[in-house]
This record gives structure tokens, sequence and C-alpha cells, in this order.
């Protein structure tokens, strides 16, 4: 599925500090009947954003004005834990986010953000609780997480810290690219190998 | 360098190493569901490929499927409409497909073993977490997203750095009424959700070598669940009888080949891991959860752990307590159930019907709770009759229903209702996972039978006989 790229993203965030934050929260499964990829945003964290009829809940933070907008998300550790559905990857971009910052990320979430075009920005647990302690004291602060240089930056106080993503990776999000161009330019390359396997 | 039953397995599947970037790795076998693949296919068509290999991909219904009056159309619009793109896409491209009332049938992860497409020292995928269960084999099994089974379905590889490799020893005999479910659980328990993250791991040891296959197939299920990508055991003579013969093993000459191979598959004495745990069975008793991660989960005669000595944050583990309903110390035995699941790809085979009717034979289920009984596939429903435990479990008042994934993930009309208590064999009890508000107490078979016929949370070891 094709995204746009990614460079430098400089945007206020939606903080959730809550740790072990699973799929099934991100999009319950009853959310996971479409055969085709579209509208999954409304749905992003269903069950925490609404009350059963449908009501937003006031309080949860991506339901507040103060922080409308924002184009990151800022979570708590063990972000994206539990099932495998890519879903939760295309709910976070379809509902306008293109990076979630966490001090620790679940494997497969972790991958399947990185092939929907959501960068996932692991950072330390000091710099994540500096993120969330300035989210709260201004909800409007911009953080700038620039990919070409691997930096995620306070821009107020010009505090940042650098993040891993192999090189690989960085170059498929700075271009829009994904595996299966890659894929299909080995093709050979698979086909040859997969006539030597034993069964 | 020496390797492990891992590094062997991975190491045969790299087609080539991408520089500062991931391993192109082959996969021999995928399976696809209705959920998580008609995405998958619209991105093939929408890119003009086509499926490379059709006949390493197998397809089977389980997740949305009914498990009441099959035979009827589905009724839900929005699952029949998955199924049938299951069916269409299947049938396009020419690939197997088990679906509804096919009688090889069933969740993906039980049919796959039962049908010997799943193989030691293969590398095996699907579109669901739990693709770890496979690993009871020694094949290299784990779950992916739909971009990944797109590019499994058009060139067969999937692209991704090699894990860290982790061995998590058990020694001893397991004690009395200590099932697979409890070891697994006792494991996550001490790793934490995430504790595995990043890491294979490799399951080894007494309790292991001494599990049947169902309860190896358990283990490995629940990697996922403590961050794990997958758990693998080494093959071994019961492995090998449990695969020799069925539907898509090799066979004659082709077997003795794939047996020269197998037999390679296990960890040199001398080989490294980038972390290592080692348990005693004997520490470990029946097991059942308190909270809304699978990591929560303690002794079934201990009380709820106080926040401070928790690791982790007070505040998360305070809203989920809240979530669950439960205060800190409270103790587990003795908390009325509303609900018993007894199912899933975690605890959906015939051994797990058989540990329930061990309990819940000769006595009636309790009037307060709703038991959902769902076998794994059409082939465990054949053998609970096969056996007679489909009498028993008539005759203590529970109904047998049929196959699929069921209350699990409740993406079916099987919802636990909110607010209502459940005790249940399946793997996660996420926040909602069994139906919006539903609570969820992972634990055994046997747990969940006792629990069943005493309507409370129960020990099973006082009503099993010895």
């Amino acid at each position: 599925m094709a995204y746009d790229k990614f460079e430098v993203l400089t945007s206020s965030a939606y903080p959730l500090p809550i740790e072990n934050v699973d799929t099934d929260q991100i999009i319950p499964a009853r959310f996971l009947k479409a055969t085709e990829r579209k509208g999954f945003g409304d749905n992003f964290f269903r069950d925490w954003r609404y009350e059963a009829d449908g009501t937003p809940k006031a309080d949860f933070p991506l339901n507040k004005e103060i922080y409308a907008g924002g184009k990151i998300l800022v979570g708590g550790k063990n972000f994206g834990s539990g099932s495998s559905r890519e879903h939760a990857a295309w709910s976070v971009y379809d509902f306008g986010l293109r990076c979630v910052i966490s001090s620790f990320f679940a494997d497969i979430f972790r991958n399947n953000c990185l092939n929907v075009g959501v960068l996932p920005v692991q950072v330390s647990a000091a710099f994540s609780d500096k993120l969330f302690d300035a989210i709260m004291a201004d909800p409007k602060t911009e953080i700038k997480v620039d990919l070409p240089n691997q930096t995620v930056t306070l821009v107020a106080t010009g505090a940042f810290e650098k993040f891993e993503i192999n090189g690989y990776k960085k170059e498929n999000m700075l271009n829009g690219f994904d595996d299966i161009d890659y894929l299909k330019n080995i093709e050979g390359e698979i086909t040859t190998f997969a006539e030597n396997r034993p069964f | 360098m020496a390797k492990t039953l891992f590094d062997k397995v991975w190491d045969s599947h790299v087609v080539r190493q991408v520089e500062d970037g991931p391993d192109v790795l082959f996969i021999d076998r995928h399976f696809i569901h209705e959920v998580t693949s008609p995405v998958a296919f619209l991105g093939l068509k929408s890119r003009s490929n086509t499926v490379i290999y059709p006949e390493k991909t197998f397809a089977t219904a389980d997740h949305n499927t009914p498990t009441w009056n099959q035979h009827l159309p589905v009724a839900d619009p929005l699952s029949a409409n998955q199924l049938e793109a299951l069916a269409d896409n299947a049938a396009e491209y020419g690939i197997s497909h088990w679906g509804l009332g096919h009688r090889n049938n069933g969740i993906v992860h039980i049919v796959g073993p039962e049908n010997g497409i799943t193989l030691p020292g293969a590398t095996i995928v699907c579109g669901d977490s739990h693709t770890s269960t496979h690993g009871a084999f020694g094949a290299i099994a784990f779950g992916i997203g739909t971009s990944e089974v797109e590019m499994v379905l058009s060139t067969q590889c999937i692209m991704q750095p090699k894990p860290k490799k982790m061995r998590i020893n058990i020694n001893g005999k397991l004690g009395f009424g200590v099932t697979p479910k409890d070891v697994a659980l006792y494991i996550i328990s001490k790793q934490t959700t995430s504790g595995a993250t990043g890491y294979f791991v490799e399951y080894a040891g007494d309790v292991f070598e001494d599990m049947t296959m169902e309860g190896r197939m358990t283990v490995c299920n629940l990697s996922i669940e403590m961050g794990a990508r997958g758990g693998m055991i080494a093959p071994d003579a019961k492995t090998f009888e449990y695969i020799k013969d069925r539907k898509h093993t090799p066979k004659g000459a082709d077997w003795d080949k794939a047996m020269q191979y197998w037999e390679t598959l296990y960890t040199e004495e001398e080989a490294e891991f980038d972390a290592e745990f080692t348990y005693d069975a004997t520490d470990i008793e029946p097991m059942i959860t308190y909270g809304t991660n699978p990591g929560m989960g303690i002794g079934i005669t201990k009380s709820i752990p106080l926040a401070d000595t928790i690791d982790g944050g007070e505040e998360t583990y305070v809203k989920s307590l809240k979530y669950m309903k439960f205060d800190q110390q409270d103790a587990m035995l003795g908390k009325q159930i509303d609900y018993v699941f007894l199912g899933s790809c975690t605890n959906g085979r015939i051994e797990d019907f058989r540990a329930f009717c061990s309990i819940v034979k000769g006595r009636k289920k309790a009037d307060n709770v709703t038991a959902w009984l769902v076998p794994g596939s059409h082939k465990v429903v054949d053998q609970i009759k096969e056996e007679g435990l489909d009498k028993i479990i008539e005759k203590a008042g529970f109904i047998l229903r049929e196959p699929g994934c069921s209350a699990c993930l409740a993406m079916n009309d099987d919802k636990i209702p909110a607010g209502k208590l459940s005790v249940s064999t399946s793997n996660r009890n996420f926040e909602g996972r069994q139906g919006p508000g539903s609570r969820t107490l992972l634990a055994s078979p046997l747990v969940a039978a006792a629990s069943a016929v005493e309507g409370v949370v129960s020990d099973p070891r006082a009503l099993l006989t010895v």
C-alpha cells in the first residue's frame, strides 16, 4: 500500500502515558470485518474514546480539543503488544498520525507501522518522561521528528535524542518505498532458492 | 560457531542479507484466514502481481465464523463478506481452501498440524500472532501483518531482521493438576508481557520433553504473550510420530530424506543464547490471571499482589484492577464467575477436552455459569465423539458447539456481555477482548472445568482423582 514519504515532521502530540497498550485497544476485533483498507481512523481506540452509546469520553486525550491536529502520539512503555492485526497501524495512519513515540514497542506492531508509513520512534525512558512532562506543561508543545538525522527534538528547549532505524527501512520511509518493490526485483534469486528447498 | 536450533532453521532460509537492513527470509508454509488476508489480495491485484507459489499457501475460515448452525448462511453480512472474499481469492489463485463446513475446517493453528502442513525445520507465517503455535514441531513460526501477507503471496518471502535468541529451561516433574497452560502462564508472569520482545525463544528441559505435542503447542502458542516473536521446541521421536502419515506429510523416500534433515535440528552444546532463564517445575501450581494482560498471572491459591510489589507503572496497574473490579490482595479462589470458555488455538485440542471431562464427569454445571465449549476443528469434534466425551459433556449439562475462534476474540456472536466474568482457556485477557466490557480470567482447561461445576474460581486439585 503506497504511503506518503516521511522526512521531517514537526507537530504537537497526543499523550497516552499508559503502559502495555495492546492492539485490541488500538482497534477492537469487531472493527476488523472490512475487506478494504479504509475508515479505520474512526474506530482508533474506539472503546477508550467512546462510551457504549457512542458518546465521546471527554477526558480521553484523543478527544481533547487542546491536542487536536497533532500528528504524533507519545505512548507508554510496550506500545502495540498482542494481536498482529495491521489494522492497528492503519488506524494510527487513518486517524491522521504519522509517528508514534514510545520507550518500548512490541515487535509486530513496530514492523506493521514501518510497512504502512507510520514511523515508530523508540526513545529512552528518561526522554519519554521529558516528552510527557513537556506536553503536560504545554499541550501545544512542538516535537520535531527528523528522519534523515534520526533525531527527535523538543522544539522549545532544543532537548533532543537520537533514535535507531536500519538504513534499509529509513530509505523506504524517506522515499515511500516498500518491501514488495524490493522483493519483486530479486524474484530470480528467490525462485532459484525455492527450487532447492526440501519441501 | 556452534548453532542453536533457531539458527539452523533461520539461516537455511535466508535468501539474502540486505546491507544495514533485514534478512530476506524464504517462507515454506503460509496460512491465511478471512480477516487479515482480503486487503493483501487487493494489494496484490492493484500491483498486477500474482500468487507466486499457490501450493505453499493454505486458507481456512475461523476468526469470525459462527459456532452454532454452521450449515445455515452466515447472518452477519460483514462476516459473510469476508468469508466470501477468502473463498473467491482462494479459487482465483488456486489456493487450498477449507471454508465453513469443510471437514478439514477449524482454527488455523489446529488444522495446520492436524493435516501435516506444519513440519519441523520449516518457516511458517500467518497473519495471526498465535502462529507461534507451530514452533512446537521445531519450526520457525510467527505472526505477520497484512502487508507481509501480500509479500508472501507475491514473493514467498518476508523481510525481517534476525531476532535475538532466548532459552527457557524448566527441569523436574510438574505437580498434580499442573498443565502446559499453567507452565506457559507461569513463564509469562515471570517474563511480563514484554520480557521476551525482540527474542525468539527455545523451550528446553524435562518438562517440555515430557509434554505431549498438544501441550507443546499450548506453550509455543503463548510465546507471543511475553512479547516473543515465537517459541520452538526441538523435534524428537514424539514429534515425528505425531506428523507421520498425515495428509500433507512427506511420504516414502521423501519422508526418509526429510527425517535425515529433521534429526539435525537441535541446539548444539556450545551454542550461545542472548538470554537464558531457568525455572523449577515444582514451583509451578495451577495458574490464573487477575488483570488485563497475560503477564498478570498468579498461582490460583495466591492473592492479587500489591501495586508496590509490581514491576511497572502503578497508574497502569490500578487502571487494570479497576477494569477487572478487583482489589489488591483479593483472593482469586471463590470469586463468583458468570461464564466459562473452553476452546481457542491455545486450548481447543482433544487433550484439552479430555482434561475438562476428567473433572466434569459425574458432576453438573453450576446454574450461574454459561459455558461455551468450542472444539478447535472438526477432527477434534470427531475424536471427542469417538472417545465418548460428548456424552460426558452432555450429561454434565454442557453443550458442545461447532469449531472456530469464537469467544477468544469475540468477532462472531460469542461475546461475553459487559461486566461479566469469564474463566477462559484462551490466550488474552485484554480489556474487551471477549466482548466490550467483558472481564477475563485466563486459566487451564482443568481450572475452567472446576470453576464451571463450582460456579466460582476453583482449584482443580480438589476435584481431581489421582
